[in-house]
């Protein structure tokens, strides 16, 4: 099997005869017996850790749970300074969630509900391997957009039933935040946990809106709008 | 202010963290990697805690004892069983997503070895939703991360057996750098790794930790004792979590009939799964029964990764299995106070030996130590911090470690390491796994004693200073080396069966000659080993 992985500028082609395997045993493979210099990030090989998101053929996967074909083209996540090879420099997330304050500000322990701690079973299944952030277009226009994974946090914490400190995370939220948002939804189907950071970021303008916040994308209907009416 | 360095951000140093800045410390967390990607988030059973008449702490102390086979301290086991309702509390209180019963109250379930059902789970995403709730709180205390550093070496003045900080890799600029602290902790991890592709931990579990609180002096305690986790995904050693046997599943053999208490502690399961493979040549997990439905909900994470990595759907197929290491229940002896042999160095979690799991650990056990041992560590080592402020004393380990990784380059790379870490990985899991004896033990330590004497003939072929995880991989390779020379000499010295320790040759428990703890540490590079009471 073929596999072509970016390295810097240069695109380098493997030859590994492995069969049925993920693309990170061939990756290992290639660095203990082929070669030691290819560089990447990985651990738990269990899709729980996060270390491991690349883009293949233009798309966000987490190595350990991909199956490679002949051809495939596995490049470095985007959005993010590259370091070497694969491995780029991972201080966006903590950068986004201190912006977005996505923590837990004050929590009860009263009792909940199993339906009401579901609803944010999903969210929390964030490994933040960062897919999201790499697909997110948005970026190209605004480097300092608080982004979905860090903005799906936010919600998670906004709509946790025990949660009652949720105003300053909500004003965190406005500017570069989730009215940026193009709602384009390419976060979503790269999520290897299923989460969908479009419809928590949905959610969070509505919140918004029930809150008192002005939603900056309504910007027809009488208005003092300065781009305004546009006929 | 006095300052607290904690070396590893999972579970442990994340908890520590937390708990000496809230004491009043300046923390800063060092990880190798980034905090959210620890071994922690591997986790998945839950968090042992008796939070109702139900139940007893009495019950939870006893079980924890019992399973601890004669290395349990009576003591420290009460302390953790007893501070765990507040410890889920407090998981509870930071956001830690906790599933619910049909009461509303945090939901539990019955691990092995346990007499009630008592692990507080979050499905079977426990330790990921416990790790990334610290992760959010220690953002929100504004603790500082220097992250992708690669601990070296602890500094220590010999003259008063007193730790002033440690050195660091740096991986991105290949730099050596030295941190100062009035406390250091150690929250690095167990050892798990050295089994390679045999066990179910993350490739980061290299004990680092212990090897450098070796080099620097420290002692460590019974080594010999690994957790084989019974329930491994066959071919990738993919953990699948002790809750599907908690929700009924069942273990078969090659002639699909049950042979075993699947419910009994871990070694003696992981035993009778080793014996039953060796007579019918396969062993399955059988949740098929559980159905789609619950297993979809309780245990989504399991149909996924049987999917992947044996092409198994659990739903509708048996799940080929294997014991698998998977806890390190050795590690760096530390006091009632976490503190270990060296001054002002302190150690929790997986690569600290509090004696609360002995010679077999609980499921469901880990999680609660590193929460309440992780609190009582961090306000320890600040008390220590703040009695004792670190003196300004010149040391030469900052120069020494740069010289190291100058001249490691110039190794000569006659002998592949890569090619040895997976001869130590299959040669361990063979002879010091879940059945040893004096002459496999033996052959292992000459194996060892030879690696070593050749890594000067290893090293990275990788010759840049950037991000170079080959240099890394075989620094890690050098930590393995020096931890399986200990933990084959102490399981060689240890002539009986107790807990995860088990001797073909000397099957029985020997109460009166091995009733206590094998101490190895190395004087002058030469290793000792007692047991201590």
């Amino acid at each position: 099997m073929e596999i072509i992985i970016q390295r810097g500028e240069v695109p380098q082609t493997y030859n590994v005869e492995l069969e049925n395997v993920t693309l990170l045993t061939l990756l290992n493979h290639i660095k203990t017996k082929i070669d030691p210099t290819l560089t990447y990030s990985h651990g738990c090989r269990s899709a729980v850790c996060g270390s491991c998101a690349v883009r293949v053929n233009g798309r966000e996967q987490l190595m350990c749970e991909y199956k490679p074909s002949d051809g495939d083209v596995v490049e470095p996540i985007r959005n993010a300074r590259v370091i070497r090879d694969l491995v780029v420099d991972g201080s966006m997330v903590e950068r986004f969630n201190r912006a977005g304050e996505a923590w837990s500000e004050k929590n009860s322990n009263e009792r909940v509900s199993a339906e009401a701690m579901e609803r944010i079973e999903t969210q929390s299944d964030c490994i933040l391997c960062a897919s999201c952030f790499s697909a997110c277009p948005v970026y190209t226009a605004n480097p300092d957009f608080i982004g979905p994974f860090a903005l799906t946090r936010v919600w998670r914490y906004v709509n946790d039933p025990r949660e009652s400190g949720i105003e300053s995370k909500m004003a965190a939220v406005q500017s570069n935040g989730i009215w940026d948002c193009t709602l384009c939804g390419a976060c979503v189907p790269v999520c290897p946990q299923g989460i969908a950071p479009k419809q928590d970021i949905t959610m969070l303008r509505t919140k918004s809106v029930m809150m008192g916040y002005p939603d900056p994308t309504m910007n027809f209907g009488g208005g003092f709008d300065l781009g305004g009416w546009d006929f | 202010m006095a300052k607290v360095l904690i070396i590893g951000s999972g579970g442990a140093g994340l908890v520590s963290a937390l708990s000496a800045h809230e004491a009043g410390a300046e923390v800063v967390v060092v990880s190798k990697t980034l905090p959210t990607r620890s071994q922690t988030s591997m986790a998945q059973g839950g968090m042992n805690a008796v939070l109702d008449g139900d139940d007893s702490i009495a019950d939870h102390i006893e079980d924890t004892l019992r399973s601890s086979a004669g290395l349990g301290d009576e003591k420290r086991i009460a302390f953790m069983c007893e501070k765990a309702p507040e410890a889920i509390e407090w998981c509870n209180r930071i956001g830690l997503p906790f599933s619910r019963d049909e009461n509303g109250q945090i939901a539990r379930r019955r691990l092995g070895g346990a007499s009630a059902p008592r692990a507080c789970y979050a499905q079977d995403y426990t330790g990921l939703k416990l790790l990334h709730t610290l992760y959010d709180q220690c953002l929100s205390a504004g603790i500082v991360f220097e992250n992708e550093r690669f601990l070296l070496n602890l500094i220590v003045d010999e003259a008063t057996n007193r730790v002033l900080g440690a050195t660091f890799l740096h991986i991105e600029t290949g730099e050596v750098e030295e941190i100062r602290a009035d406390a250091v902790i150690m929250a690095s991890g167990g050892y798990g790794a050295l089994y390679g592709k045999h066990s179910t931990n993350s490739v980061q579990a290299t004990g680092d930790g212990l090897a450098a609180a070796v080099r620097a002096g420290a002692k460590l305690a019974d080594m010999e004792f690994i957790q084989f986790h019974p329930t491994a995904l066959k071919n990738s050693s993919i953990l699948i979590s002790e809750s599907a046997r908690g929700a009924g599943g069942y273990l078969l053999n090659a002639n699909k009939e049950r042979f075993t208490d699947e419910l009994a502690p871990r070694d003696v399961v992981a035993r009778a799964i080793h014996d039953e493979m060796a007579q019918s040549g396969a062993v399955y997990l059988d949740i098929r029964h559980l159905g789609e439905n619950f297993i979809d909900h309780e245990l989504p994470q399991e149909r996924k990764l049987a999917q992947i990595y044996e092409g198994v759907d659990p739903v509708h197929e048996l799940i080929p299995i294997k014991p698998a290491a998977h806890y390190s229940m050795g590690g760096i002896e530390v006091n009632e106070t976490c503190m270990s042999s060296i001054s002002g160095l302190f150690a929790v979690g997986e690569c600290a030996n509090h004696k609360t799991h002995g010679a077999n650990r609980l499921g469901g056990n880990s999680l609660l130590e590193l929460v309440v041992y992780g609190r009582h560590c961090g306000e320890e080592a600040l008390k220590y911090a703040l009695k004792h402020p670190v003196p300004d004393t010149p040391n030469l380990q900052l120069a020494k470690d740069t010289n190291f990784v100058r001249g490691v380059m110039y190794f000569t790379n006659q002998i592949d390491f890569y090619q040895k870490q997976e001869m130590l990985a299959n040669i361990f899991y063979n002879n010091v796994g879940l059945v040893r004896d004096d002459m496999g033990l033996k052959a292992v330590l000459g194996a060892i004693r030879q690696m070593q004497k050749e890594l000067p003939f290893m090293g990275p072929r990788d010759k840049s200073k950037v991000c170079n995880t080959n240099l890394v991989e075989f620094i890690e390779f050098g930590n393995k080396i020096e931890l399986a020379e200990m933990i084959v000499v102490s399981a060689i010295s240890r002539v009986e069966s107790r807990g995860a320790h088990y001797r073909i040759d000397a099957p029985q428990r020997n109460d009166m000659m091995f009733g206590a703890h094998t101490i190895t540490w190395k004087e002058d590079g030469v290793l000792c080993a007692d047991f201590v009471k």
